[in-house]
């Protein structure tokens, strides 16, 4: 059953990955994306992380895709891309394709060689489940990772400040 | 579990070597960013994965701030997406020279 589960969800990203790539038009690149990240949101329930499905379906599949829409609407893209079937974008597709494929072979080499340990670790299954996802997850971000995570406020106001004031900035 | 881990890895690569490909051939600058967010979110299955895998939360959290960054990343690219459209009337990254020697 969950090995069904995840050639559908892995099959159904991949297409939508590829539409996302091969698509002429942002909008439906965009509607493509986010089938993509619905895809591997619900991979992360198949992983059972269930906090982070719920994350990733609102703050991804939903804030930052609406912001993507948002400003592909906003913007006027009435210039077709130039057509890559011109000498000089064959060129680009072949080596950007052929850069891809050679990085692929060398991801798939080390995924191969990888294995799952055999001893338990920290949070075992039957500990996630008796506690619950997000709770663990919680603990540990208010505590082990409380720095980072103070510092992904200062992170977040930098952008916050940043898209402000690229907005507003005219160029002279 | 039923799903071994290799077949998680080897879907994560496969999402970011799409990516890359997007990354590589596109000249759509909206297209290429949406990409990157692409090759995030294939890392994002990798962290999930082998934090499943190896019974730890770490990779879970790592996620969680990786997301942070990508919201941030989103606001402040899309800012200035939108600023040089307006002095360019482009998003053609073939056009964006402006530091060009």
């Amino acid at each position: 059953m969950e090995v069904v589960l995840f050639a559908v969800l892995a099959f159904v990203a991949i297409l939508a990955a590829l539409l996302v790539v091969a698509h002429r038009h942002p909008v439906y690149s965009a509607l493509s994306l986010v089938v993509t990240m619905l895809c591997i949101a619900f991979l992360f329930l198949l992983l059972r992380s269930e906090f982070l499905w719920v994350i990733q379906i609102t703050v991804y599949a939903g804030a930052v895709m609406v912001l993507f829409l948002f400003v592909i609407m906003l913007l006027d893209l009435r210039r077709e891309e130039r057509p890559w079937h011109l000498p000089e974008g064959r060129l680009q597709v072949g080596l950007g394709v052929l850069l891809a494929l050679a990085l692929l072979a060398e991801l798939a080499v080390v995924a191969v060689a990888v294995r799952a340990p055999a001893s338990a670790g920290a949070f075992p299954p039957a500990v996630v489940a008796a506690r619950g996802n997000a709770q663990l997850l919680g603990r540990l971000l208010y505590t082990e990772y409380v720095l980072p995570f103070e510092l992904t406020s200062v992170i977040l106001l930098v952008a916050i400040v940043g898209a402000i004031v690229m907005a507003k900035k005219r160029f002279e | 579990m039923a799903v071994p881990l290799p077949a998680y890895l080897a879907l994560g690569a496969v999402l970011f070597a799409i990516g890359v490909v997007g990354v590589a051939t596109r000249r759509n600058v909206l297209i290429i960013f949406m990409s990157v967010e692409l090759m995030m979110n294939a890392v994002n299955l990798t962290f999930v994965a082998f934090a499943s895998f190896f019974q730890a939360l770490d990779g879970q959290i790592f996620v969680f701030f990786i997301l942070v960054v990508a919201a941030a990343e989103v606001a402040v690219g899309l800012a200035i997406i939108y600023a040089i459209f307006r002095h360019r009337e482009t998003v053609d990254v073939t056009d964006m020279n402006l530091m060009k020697g």
